[in-house]
């Protein structure tokens, strides 16, 4: 029992992180809360079952063509509909909801609805740890996981353009002075987003059928995490995914699965409660400059 | 040189004044300003007498038009003090599932449900909010988004309150056209009191909040505790709204919390324009019936309205009520100019 | 004697992250006495006023004002104790006219004695406030957006604001800068009317010339510690103090 929670609590932690992360990433750059998340992240699966079954080609080749087409669609949103409103928070926020809810409603329309939208496994098949069987799939997704949280903290910290967008999202009027521009460097920050939703997409999408509303429960997801570990914050982030991650895991295992959602509304209620900025925010409302 | 026109536009005489306050002095300028109101006023008093030519479809349309611009004033009222929500659905589905509740349980009428559903909902919302009231702008807007769908996630999880299948049977208002003066004087109410209400001190100091916080801290006034009133004022429509419906459709269920009741609102305001209540209600009754007319488009219809509210959100940020009033205060003339060639 | 103590600050600090903002500072002020703050740029002034009017969470030590620990209470109520500031980057409420703005304080409940309503006694007595810092009652000023006004106007607006609150104890945050000699002097008759009427003064300045009219004694902050405390000559003799300022033209210029 104790196994089953470990393994796919760590499995729960990690596809949280992969789902949250190119909305955590697209805020802490540039400020953009992209409400387009999840109708980019069922696009990317549509997109890549479309090029696998209307032009046939290889489930590698179309995840990487739908990472690069996504990231670009993203930087494309910011360019259209963000950069006129840029500044207006709430219009941002209309804004890229109104693309994201546009996206996920016309593959609706277009009838995107049956059980035969899914995409491949990765690799087939599954192992037995500590007694506990887990399919390849899973433990790839945690690699994955890993590995791009690794090279996100890698650009971000080490990069020069990495180094750029931080500066940015700290400091405007600093980083405009040193070269910086703020409109390059959000759309950047777009396409990042994007295409890091377009990857979590591929690799998760596999272990179920690619439904509509999954787009709905995908960007409160994000925004779920985002909120318990702090808006801003990558190492809340982070937190915040182990702690719903676990938390689910520990509850649909030992209260049965109908408490999963419930326990992780109460983390959130919670912590909002504690300290309203999140877990590792940085309570900036507070504590102003004059 | 070439000459060529310019447009001119000048403000009506009527609102010659210090940037806020003017003297009216003829009938005439009186009946300018007056008469749109009641224009709007009649009009909306006339339609329930006028069933034969609306028929019962039109006057359900008129129903719900009325609860999504009563959720929508409440978010104009919201975005006054500062707080953007983006989950009016919060606030909708705590009256209905409050009237629910008390209809089902025990049996109240109508009569005593309603009121009630409307001030204990609105209560338990301004608890649920007050621990984020300090969180400003998108911060604000984030929460407010996820929590009427993490409550519907709640009632599903814990099957209570009828879980996935709701309370059915629900007590009936007493017929169409009382339904039909009592949401409609809600609604005037609203608007109206709305816009008086902000305009008094205490709407002046909402609207400080929402400016500059720190200054109106300075000015020895507890934000928090305006904020906590701000809210629960602006939640009365909405939980209202929530009640009225589900006593209309006799049945509350999970669709209470649905992200229609935080995404209808908000577009109507976009559409309408924030910050005068009247743009917030004329967007309601444009973007409602419209909805109807496109219903034949199925789920396409959706992908229309976010393409109208892209539409407005950057090409039309002020709204139209905004816009026509403007126009309406202003007239505009041709005059020559010179234009000097290079 | 300790009667007249209204305000006592003792090993007061606060830390951003790893900045030692304010740092172990301590000081006293008399009833109707008016201190100055003086330091370089970044040196802390702003956070030790934000620290005593409840604006930021102090880190460590206390504040005691007449005998009460105010100590991390919110600024609401360090308001409503009789404590007034104005801020160093003026911001009015730019949309709403002069007036208007000064409806605010009038609405807190230290001030709240007024009736009002839309257009009531409360802005008659705005209007009379602002008139006491030198706006013209029957000149278009008042009624104007507060966007509008130039900056000179803006500061004459803040301090209303804090006199509007009928404050014991009031702390100007940077009053004269931005503002010319001549604006200058035409407030400084009004700091000495405030003065007369018994109020104390905190004054946050970086014009040493003209704030050494106004006020008594002074206290130097350099890295967000005090390195001086005393009268306008022991203040600018001290040796740290220049070494603080060297180079700056502040003190050659005073
Ligand atoms: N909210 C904050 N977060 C982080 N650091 C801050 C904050 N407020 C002030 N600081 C830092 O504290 C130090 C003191 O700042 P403060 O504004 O008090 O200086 P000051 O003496 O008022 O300077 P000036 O004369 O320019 O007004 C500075 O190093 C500043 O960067
Ligand atoms: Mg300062």
């Amino acid at each position: 029992m104790i196994e089953t929670v470990l393994i796919y609590g760590l499995v729960n932690s990690v596809t949280l992180i992969l789902t949250a992360i190119g909305f955590s990433l697209t805020f802490g750059l540039s400020g953009i809360a992209n409400f387009s998340h999840g109708g980019l992240y069922i696009l990317s699966g549509y997109s890549a079952w479309m090029m696998m079954h209307y032009i046939g080609l290889p489930f590698a080749l179309a995840a990487v063509l739908t990472v690069i087409q996504v990231g670009i669609l993203g930087g494309l949103i910011y360019r259209a509909v963000i950069m006129p409103v840029r500044g207006i928070v709430l219009s941002e926020v209309v804004a890229t909801f109104a693309v994201g809810v546009a996206i996920l409603e016309f593959f609706r329309w277009r009838g995107f609805v049956t059980y035969d939208f899914n995409l491949p496994l990765f690799i087939k098949g599954s192992i037995g740890i500590a007694g506990v069987f887990i399919d390849y799939q899973r433990l790839f997704i945690i690699g994955i996981g890993l590995m791009l949280a690794v090279i996100l903290w890698f650009f971000t910290h080490h990069t020069r353009i990495g180094l750029a967008l931080r500066g940015m999202a700290q400091d405007e009027y600093t980083a405009l002075s040193l070269g910086i521009e703020s409109d390059w460097a959000a759309t950047l920050s777009m396409a990042l987003g994007a295409a890091l939703a377009a990857v979590a997409a591929i690799i998760i999408l596999p272990l179920g059928i690619i439904s509509i509303n999954m787009g709905y429960d995908v960007l409160l997801l994000a925004l779920a995490v985002t909120i318990l570990g702090g808006l801003e914050s990558t190492n809340g982030l982070i937190v915040g995914c182990f702690i719903l991650g676990y938390a689910r895991v520990i509850t649909g295992t030992y209260l049965g699965p109908e408490w999963m959602e419930v326990i992780y509304l109460a983390a959130i209620v919670l912590v909002l409660v504690v300290k309203p900025s999140g877990l590792c925010g940085k309570s900036k409302e507070l504590e102003e400059r004059v | 040189m070439k000459k060529g026109y310019r447009k001119e536009r000048l403000d009506r005489g009527i609102k010659a004044r210090t940037d806020d306050i003017f003297a009216i002095c003829s009938p005439r300028e009186i009946a300018y300003i007056a008469l749109p109101r009641f224009i709007v006023i009649g009009a909306l008093l006339m339609f329930p007498l006028l069933a034969v030519l609306t028929g019962i479809y039109w006057q359900n349309v008129l129903i719900i038009t009325c609860t999504i611009a009563l959720l929508a004033l409440s978010w104009d009222l919201l975005a006054s003090a500062g707080l953007v929500s983006l989950g009016q659905a919060l606030f909708f589905g705590a009256g209905a599932y409050v009237t629910g509740f008390l209809s089902h349980h025990y049996g109240w009428p109508p009569i005593l449900s309603v009121p009630a559903a409307t001030v204990t909902g609105a209560l338990l919302c301004t608890m649920l909010l007050y621990p984020v009231l300090r969180l400003r702008g998108i911060y604000f807007g984030l929460i407010t988004f996820a929590m009427p769908l993490l409550m519907m996630r709640i009632v599903e999880a814990t099957k209570i309150l009828g879980g996935t299948e709701g309370l059915s049977g629900l007590a009936p208002l007493p017929g169409m056209k009382v339904e039909l003066y009592v949401i409609i004087t809600v609604t005037l109410v609203c608007v109206f009191g709305f816009r008086r209400l902000i305009d008094t001190d205490y709407g002046l100091v909402l609207r400080a909040i929402r400016d500059n916080d720190r200054a109106v801290m300075a000015g020895g006034i507890n934000i928090q505790w305006y904020k906590t009133q701000a809210v629960f004022i602006a939640a009365l429509p909405a939980t209202f709204a929530g009640a009225f419906l589900t006593h209309h459709y006799q049945f509350v269920g999970m669709p209470a919390f649905a992200l229609e009741y935080s995404i209808l609102p908000l577009t109507s305001v976009i559409i309408g324009g924030t910050g005068s209540f009247a743009g917030a209600m004329l967007g309601a009754f444009i973007l409602v019936p419209l909805s109807e007319v496109l219903r034949a488009f199925g789920t396409l219809r959706v992908v229309i309205y976010c393409l109208i509210l892209l539409v407005f959100a950057i090409g039309l940020p002020e709204g139209i009520f905004h816009y026509i009033q403007r126009k309406y205060y202003q007239f505009e003339r041709l005059v020559p100019v010179e234009e000097i060639k290079k | 004697m300790s009667q007249d103590l209204i305000l006592k600050v003792s090993n007061l600090a606060k830390n951003f992250g790893g900045v030692k903002a304010v740092n172990d500072v301590s000081f006293e002020l008399q009833e109707g006495e008016a201190l100055g703050v003086i330091g370089p740029n970044g040196s802390g002034k702003s956070t030790l006023i934000n620290l005593i009017t409840g604006f930021v969470k102090p880190s460590g030590g206390r504040i005691i004002y007449r005998g009460e620990n105010i100590t991390g209470l919110p600024p609401y109520k360090i308001v409503s104790l009789g404590i007034a500031r104005s801020f160093q980057m003026a911001k009015p409420f730019y949309n709403i006219p002069v007036f208007k703005n000064l409806i605010i304080p009038l609405y807190s409940s230290r001030a709240r004695k007024l009736k009002g309503g839309a257009y009531g006694d409360r802005d008659e007595a705005a209007i009379h406030f602002l008139e006491d810092v030198g706006f013209e009652r029957d000149s278009q000023v008042p009624y104007k957006a507060a966007g509008a006004l130039p900056h000179g106007y803006l500061k004459r607006l803040e301090l209303a604001r804090c006199l509007t609150l009928e404050p014991d104890l009031i702390i100007l945050d940077e009053l004269f800068s931005g503002m010319s000699m001549s604006e200058i002097a035409s407030i400084l008759p009004l700091l000495a009317k405030i003065r007369e009427e018994g109020k104390t003064l905190i004054m946050v300045e970086h014009r040493l010339r003209e704030l050494f009219r106004v006020v008594d004694k002074a206290i130097v902050l350099n890295f967000g510690g005090k390195i001086a405390e005393g009268t306008s000559g022991e203040v600018m003799d001290n040796e740290e103090v220049r070494k603080a300022y060297l180079g700056s033209e502040v003190l050659s210029g005073a």
